[in-house]
């Protein structure tokens, strides 16, 4: 396997209490969990997300971890204990994988209307049939028209960070609804990086207790949480979970200022990262470890003289349309690639693909090309050479070349 | 820490001795749309009678919910939370999982909580089935599943579920001009299913609305005893059932006198039948027979006398032939001549 000479910055480890350590980016998670004193943790096996289960487990046994750790029976039951459990003033967390995750869809169409705090690890695994294992997005793309946040991250460190800024952002009492945080299957789930685990010191700064307020289910506490409604109320109650996505980009970029100042750890803008954009002239534009490919691509084309650079999408839900629209409209053409895919979309794009033309419809000052790519299903790697011949299409259709607007990566025969 | 079981200690709950000794409180009151002579809601108010304050509910989707709880109105004077059709047993799991682990960190008041998830038998016997029994089989956590069993999915007007009867008139099991039986199945044997498959439940018991004391107090054993429990009730439906809502008290007893309904608790492993069910059972009341029970609702009135007969058979069998009468339907080798 080539090793990737990655530029590294001189970082100088700020707090004496901070660790290092090689792990995966469920191993990232798992410790998140712990460093957040999770109350109740619930199980299923299905790959490759419940590597994650396993480290929690272990994690418990020895005595590290204190939690309820529940295994399921189900994914439907295990999303269903959590999501009680957090009604009931518990710190949760779950995950799931694949078709796993589409069996527990019934829990999780509900937790967003329940305002569930609930933090979910998504292991992104191909929907069966076939049963694959490999990465795909459609699994946690799923749920993105019911409330619930979605992010992507594509390294081990940025795992552990966001589960932290996860639960802070969700258990925001302005927000109070699920967060999903996307891992590739394999890609990220499974592969050992270099982590900076933060002390439970800062964490406990960082990280208040959950607090249900009077929505919580106890003894002293009176209410009936979910009757019925029909025509009368449906609207207006819709109408919460919507007012929860307008500031939700506000609670967003405080929490990752709030996580700066704490842990010294710069993330810039939450929601999308670049990528050597400053003066290109196309970028590229996807979410999780394809920017691992992708940039080795840009800096080879970069030295080649082309002007290619990258964003990497990490918030899905809320979609940052106004800020996406303002950073694209400046190039010439746009490539997004979709490890995912969208059967019968407008143009068959990807999911991706179809949300960044729909923010640029009204957020753009101008009408770049926008070509949509699928490509790296079932965990297909998307190649250095893959990455060339995108952005090579993308070049061609700034110069005004018509261009496919969906255009499949790698495809075989 | 016990490297074993990690039950914790429960509370003791005294049983009611006598109607006139039960509280006047209610903690399940106006506020439901159920119909008139529906005994589901009145098992639902002998519960939270039975159960307290100090007790949180989760209802799953059914009669007991869309009639019952609907935004601007309440009944229950407890804490109750919605949940989804086939998650009685999940839910109560999460909640008693909560209440542990925050009490231990110190989080929340240590005290006995009630934590109590309600099935019918839709939401029981059929989609939370699997649900049930992975949370009967952990010991760690006390809470009680109750599933009221009307006999059919009721609140979606009325079709088959895993305990609805031989042969029932239903929506979905309509008698026609060619096939006047549509529903050939047998009534599952839930409480004996949930016992026998789980063998570190410590309660498990049959209830009817029509001896209201016993059900109460048995809910109270439930909470009292430790661990996961479940408890199953039958409920006649007017509705459902097509029957003068003034006779659903009748019609409970019935079911009880006929054989059809057995009344008995499991306690620790030790198996006990009480009421009517007892005496039957040793031989001082002679069953009544089933006509008297089916005719008398709507949705027998399909059955001609083989259907009836045939009903009578199995009925029969389960209380002469079964290994544990009325309870366990294995039947022991006979000996050949």
């Amino acid at each position: 396997m080539p090793t990737l000479t990655i530029p590294v910055e001189e970082k100088e480890i700020k707090k004496p209490l901070e660790q290092e350590a090689l792990i995966t980016g469920a191993e990232a998670i798992a410790i998140a969990c712990k460093l957040a004193n999770v109350d109740v943790v619930t199980a299923y096996p299905i790959r490759p997300y419940d590597t994650v289960m396993q480290y929690i487990s272990q994690l418990v046994a020895d005595g590290e971890m204190d939690c309820e750790y529940i295994v399921a029976e189900g994914e439907h039951s295990q999303f269903e204990i959590v999501k009680h459990a957090s009604a009931c003033g518990a710190r949760v967390f779950c995950g799931s994988s694949g078709v796993g995750w589409m069996y527990a869809m019934e829990a999780l169409t509900v937790t967003p209307a329940l305002r569930i705090p609930m933090i979910a690890m998504v292991g992104n695994r191909a929907l069966d049939d076939p049963g694959a294992f490999g990465v795909e997005h459609n699994d946690a793309l799923a749920v993105r028209d019911l409330g619930w946040m979605l992010t992507w991250v594509d390294s081990a460190q940025e795992a552990l960070d966001t589960a932290l800024i996860a639960y802070r952002v969700a258990e925001d009492h302005r927000m109070f609804v699920p967060l999903a945080i996307s891992c590739d299957g394999a890609f990220l789930t499974h592969s050992q990086a270099l982590v900076q685990i933060p002390s439970q010191e800062q964490v406990n700064k960082f990280l208040p207790r959950y607090n249900r307020g009077d929505l919580l289910l106890h003894p002293d506490n009176v209410i009936s949480v979910a009757p019925q409604a029909n025509e009368d109320w449906v609207t207006e109650i819709r109408r919460q979970n919507y007012a929860v996505t307008e500031i939700a980009c506000d609670v967003i970029r405080e929490v990752y200022a709030d996580f700066e100042k704490t842990f010294g750890r710069k993330y810039g803008n939450p929601f999308f990262e670049e990528y050597m954009t400053e003066d290109a002239e196309v970028v590229l534009l996807g979410m999780g470890t394809i920017s691992t490919p992708v940039r080795v691509a840009i800096r080879k084309m970069r030295e080649e003289g082309k002007k290619v650079g990258f964003v990497r999408l990490r918030w899905f839900r809320p979609f940052a349309g106004p800020e996406i629209a303002k950073c694209l409209e400046r190039f010439k053409a746009i490539g997004v690639i979709d490890r995912d895919f969208s059967f019968g979309s407008p143009n068959l794009s990807g999911v991706v693909a179809t949300e960044v033309r729909s923010a640029m419809y009204t957020g753009s000052k101008t009408r770049p090309p926008v070509i949509g790519f699928i490509g790296g299903l079932g965990g297909r790697e998307i190649t250095v050479p893959d990455v060339e011949k995108t952005a090579e299409i993308v070049f061609d259709a700034a110069k005004g070349n018509a261009q496919p607007l969906t255009q499949w990566i790698g495809l075989r025969g | 820490m016990s490297t074993f079981v990690d039950e914790k200690p429960t509370q003791n709950l005294e049983l009611f001795k006598g109607v006139k000794k039960v509280p006047h409180e209610e903690y399940y009151t106006s506020g439901h749309r159920t119909c008139q002579g529906c005994e589901s809601a009145q098992i639902m108010k002998l519960m939270a009678k039975a159960a307290g304050p100090r007790t949180i509910v989760l209802g799953s989707t059914g009669c007991m919910y869309v009639a019952n709880t609907s935004y601007y109105a309440t009944p229950w004077g407890v804490p109750w939370m919605h949940t989804q059709l086939g998650s009685s047993g999940s839910s109560a799991l999460g909640a008693a999982a909560a209440f542990r682990v925050q009490m231990r960190k110190g989080f929340m008041k240590d005290e006995p909580i009630n934590v109590i998830a309600f099935c019918g038998d839709g939401g029981g016997a059929d989609m939370g089935l699997g649900a049930i029994s992975a949370t009967m089989c952990h010991p760690d956590y006390n809470l009680l599943i109750l599933m009221y069993d009307n006999e059919s999915y009721a609140n979606t007007d009325i079709q088959i579920s895993g305990t609805s009867p031989y042969g029932v008139n239903t929506s979905f099991s309509t008698p026609g001009k060619v096939k006047r039986i549509m529903n050939h199945r047998w009534k599952k044997n839930m409480a004996p299913l949930i016992m026998a498959g789980h063998p570190t439940v410590k309660y498990v018991g049959t209830i009817s609305t029509s001896y209201p004391l016993q059900a109460m107090n048995n809910v109270r054993k439930a909470l009292s005893i430790g661990g996961p429990t479940f408890i199953h009730c039958l409920n006649p439906c007017p509705k459902g059932w097509d029957f003068d809502p003034v006779l659903s008290f009748e019609l409970g007893e019935l079911a009880v006198n006929t054989g059809i309904w057995p009344l008995y608790e499991i306690e620790n492993g030790k198996l006990k039948l009480y009421g009517k069910t007892e005496q039957i059972a040793n031989g001082r009341f002679k069953r009544l027979p089933v006509r008297d029970y089916l005719l008398k609702q709507g949705r027998f009135a399909h059955f001609i006398d083989d259907d009836i007969d045939y009903f009578q058979s199995k009925i029969d069998e389960m209380w002469n032939k079964w290994l544990v009468p009325g309870i366990i339907p294995l039947q022991k080798e006979v000996e050949t001549e």
